[in-house]
């Protein structure tokens, strides 16, 4: 049964490992737009679409 | 009457009153959004276009003239950072609305090459920009973004960025709390389900792990809480804070005995569970508008800096604050005149509608003394600066009293009320059962005094709160009206007194309603319109408007004569428009309101009245609240347009004019003196005094960017209608709060009856505490938003 005390080391440290990925993430300023990204993924598959055409006539 | 079809404006939506500006089949409104179209589609970015319908926002008005981004020290303060490869600078622009936007302003580089990365942060309607300062300048980039439709709005006063930083640190503090509550849960359960003896040895070891889990969640995540019960017990007034900080200090010492002296299991799930959720509450209820700022002063309304002339005539831009006194500056059309000056040159048409609450624009003579705060409406002006900005009549307002206090004004909040009482009648409940066990087993004793602390900690009570006024918040928040914090609510629902300000409140302060009074033919419809199109002066753009995308005809001879009209030929006929000692045998009906009075060929027609629109659905919500509250109207107005609003008010002697700020303010103090809780409605800087001093204030706007002085709360214009169901909407959710109170103090009688014969066991409040937190959480959200539903603030 001893093997438990393994076990819970290993997941405080996977939760510690996780909390400090929160904190990273948030001091790198992901959490401050949480709204413009949604936004902003979108553009980038019409604008593909236009470079699609664009290289279409060249082939 | 012949059907016109309605050409709308291809960059913004506006109807087009003309149709000359056109480009590839497109019709403009306005030469501005012609421009940006160009522009854009040079550049090669109609994609803009095709993202929504009319993205554009409306250049009619635009006005932007960066030349004071030249001048290094102003520049400065603008820039986050410099080298001699890349600059970086915020902008605020409010014109950003829709995808489109974000999808041109972060294309910029297309039209700019020196623009080396931008990023759009739409909820707070900035633009990151990178640029290399070799190939271009701050100004230029100020000036393209202008140019393409999203003019900046430059202000040394509104920091960019500064706003976010306090719910920031609550974050991580959610975060840790958090991660000590599950480990800590975790590991609590093999306790709480029964270990054998020979797992005896696991329970000791756990114990020890969840000891420390407590330790971050109190030190590092609940520690305000013990700051502000020491500052509340510095002010002797004990708040919420003190029976939570209370709480949980009793609980990590509880835990830390039972852990050394070998008692039990600890309370440590339950410590940590309740610090994460004091900080949810916290978080709920901190909700911040990026958009808004509810402490703009008049510094914002005010331009960054102003055009100087120097002896040669050369003009340099100037930092407001280095204005001095003598200076010779130029104000242009649509600027506002930034200090007491004296007029010396040019045709001064001022409005003071914001400053003073006067509705029409005023003329001024040469010689005469100009106040700060007016916006010149014609032409540019030259004016000498009397008084510096800082001692200006306008910025008087501000060094009221009104200003300097805090809050006094405010009754206090419900929890505040009676969390003093509560920590009372907890500490004296605790200690008498103290005292009643200890002759007989002082262990007992000791175990029932904290478990009161313990089980009575009112963890239900300091949620009760932030949760339903969080949900509150959001649902006005969705019908435009946006508070300050969730105090208002709670004051808003003590209201018994509204004051209306009328200029830009119950009038709007745009779309006049013009009205001809005489006969127009057809004929003489495009006579007119052809000839006020060539005149900038407002009226004359007020009657095009009116007459609205029409055939014009051809004009000659046109003559503007300041301060009277205009007059012209058409067909051999002499056109006059203009006031009444312009056409000769018009005469003027005294009624207070515009008149612009036409004759063609020497035959007098009839004149245009320009009257004030009184908000729509107005008569509707002043007979709702006139049911429930005392109602007024103050103006700095003079005496108009009174027939419609008298019938809105229950006397006419609640209907007071010719106001100044300080009156406005004088009123709501003395209204306050007589034990009234005032409500002030207003929108300019000459209700700053008043909004302050009043128990809620509300700016209305119908433009949220606008500058709010002293308000508790922004109010869209277009949402005015829905006060009466805002102010009942706040009555009931304070009613929520109460109710949820009494659930709480439901829970902390049966916890309490466990505690006070020194029975409670980590089980009992580790099961008693998440189940009345959950209860309270799920009632008041529930019923905030059945209560919305029940005032139409919901579908």
């Amino acid at each position: 049964m001893t093997i438990i005390f393994f076990l819970i080391a290993c997941s405080v440290l996977l939760a510690l490992l996780f909390l400090g990925a929160f904190f990273w993430a948030h001091n790198s300023g992901q959490n401050k737009d949480l709204y413009t990204p949604s936004v902003r993924i979108l553009f980038d598959d019409e604008l593909r679409e236009e470079n699609e055409e664009e290289k279409k006539p060249q082939i | 009457m012949d059907i016109q079809t309605q050409l709308l404006c291809y960059h913004c939506g506006d109807l087009c009153l003309t149709e000359n500006l056109k480009q590839e089949d497109k019709n403009f409104c306005c030469s501005g959004c012609l421009n940006v179209y160009s522009i854009l589609s040079n550049g090669g970015l109609n994609n803009y276009y095709k993202l929504n319908q009319h993205p554009g926002a409306s250049q009619d008005k635009a006005i932007g003239r960066f030349g004071y981004l030249d001048n290094v020290e102003i520049a400065a303060k603008l820039i986050h950072y410099s080298d001699s490869q890349k600059t970086t600078i915020t902008f605020y622009i409010p014109s950003i609305h829709c995808s489109s936007c974000i999808w041109l302003l972060e294309h910029l580089n297309t039209i700019d090459s020196a623009i080396q990365e931008n990023r759009v942060d739409f909820l707070k309607k900035q633009v990151y920009i990178q640029f290399n300062p070799q190939q271009t300048s701050l100004k230029n980039i100020a000036e393209l973004l202008t140019n393409i439709g999203y003019e900046p709005l430059i202000s040394l006063q509104d920091v960019v960025n500064s706003d976010v930083a306090k719910k920031d640190k609550l974050i991580p503090k959610i975060a840790v709390a958090g991660f000590c509550f599950g480990n800590a849960m975790l590991l609590s359960f093999p306790a709480y389900f029964g270990l054998s003896a020979s797992d005896a040895q696991f329970g000791k070891a756990f114990s020890l792990l969840s000891l420390l889990f407590c330790l971050p969640a109190v030190f590092y995540s609940g520690w305000d809480y013990f700051k502000r019960a020491h500052q509340s017990l510095k002010q002797k007034n004990l708040n919420i804070d003190f029976p939570l900080a209370l709480g949980i200090a009793v609980l990590l010492i509880r835990t830390l005995s039972d852990f050394t002296f070998n008692t039990g299991e600890g309370f440590a799930d339950s410590l940590t569970g309740l610090v994460f959720f004091l900080l949810i509450g916290k978080f709920v209820q901190q909700k911040t508008y990026h958009h808004l700022s509810f402490e703009r002063d008049y510094r914002s309304f005010f331009p960054v800096a102003v055009d100087v002339l120097d002896e040669d005539g050369n003009t340099k831009p100037v930092a407001l604050e280095n204005l001095k006194e003598g200076d010779r500056i130029l104000v242009k059309s649509q600027e506002i005149i930034p200090a007491d000056a004296i007029l010396l040159k040019g045709d001064a048409l001022i409005d003071f509608s914001f400053v003073t609450g006067e509705s029409q624009a005023v003329d001024k003579v040469l010689g005469e003394i100009i106040y700060a705060g007016g916006r010149q409406t014609t032409g540019s002006l030259e004016l000498e600066v009397v008084k510096p900005v800082s001692q200006s009549y306008l910025t008087g307002l501000w060094n009221n009293e009104a200003f300097q206090k805090i809050n006094s004004n405010k009754t206090k909040t419900f929890v505040n009320q009676i969390s003093h009482y509560f920590s009372l009648v907890l500490l004296i409940l605790a200690t008498s059962a103290l005292l009643f066990w200890l002759p007989q087993n002082w262990q007992t004793g000791l175990n029932a005094f904290t478990a009161i602390l313990i089980i009575a900690c009112p963890c239900a009570l300091a949620l009760s709160t932030p949760f339903t006024m969080g949900a509150a918040l959001s649902i006005f928040d969705k019908n435009k009206f946006y508070l300050k914090n969730t105090d208002i609510v709670e004051q808003l629902a003590a209201i018994d007194t509204i004051v209306f300000d009328k200029t830009g409140t119950v009038t709007q302060s745009e779309g006049n309603s013009i009205s001809f009074q005489g006969e127009l033919n057809q004929e003489e419809k495009e006579i007119i319109y052809s000839i006020c199109k060539n005149s900038i002066h407002p009226l004359s753009r007020k009657i095009c408007g009116f007459l609205n995308n029409i055939k014009t005809v051809k004009v000659y001879g046109y003559q503007e004569h300041i301060g009277s009209g205009i007059t012209a030929f058409c067909d051999d006929k002499k056109v006059l428009i203009g006031n009444a000692n312009l056409i000769v045998d018009g005469k003027s009906i005294i009624t207070n309101a515009p008149q612009v009075h036409v004759s063609i060929a020497g035959k007098y027609l009839g004149y245009f009245e320009i009257r004030q629109k009184v908000r729509s659905g107005l008569q509707e919500i002043l007979n709702q609240l006139n049911h429930t509250y005392r109602t007024f109207l103050i103006s700095g107005d003079k005496l108009q347009n009174s027939s419609v609003l008298n019938n809105c008010f229950k006397n006419n002697e609640d209907l007071y004019f010719n106001q100044s700020p300080q009156n406005k303010l004088d009123f709501i103090n003395n209204k306050q003196q007589q034990n009234n809780k005032v409500l002030m409605l207003g929108d300019g800087l000459n209700d700053a005094g008043a909004l302050k001093q009043s128990n809620v204030g509300i700016a209305v706007t119908d433009n949220i960017n606008n500058f709010t002085p002293g308000s508790d709360a922004i109010l869209d214009g277009q949402s005015l209608t829905f006060l009466p169901n805002f102010l009942s909407f706040a009555k009931s959710t304070v009613k929520i709060i109460h109710l949820s109170f009494c659930i709480a103090v439901c829970y902390n009688i049966v916890g309490i009856s466990f505690a006070i014969q020194g029975e409670l066991s980590p089980l009992i409040a580790a099961i008693l505490m998440p189940v009345s937190t959950i209860t309270i959480i799920a009632f008041t959200s529930f019923a905030t938003h059945f209560s919305a539903k029940k005032h139409k603030l919901k579908p």
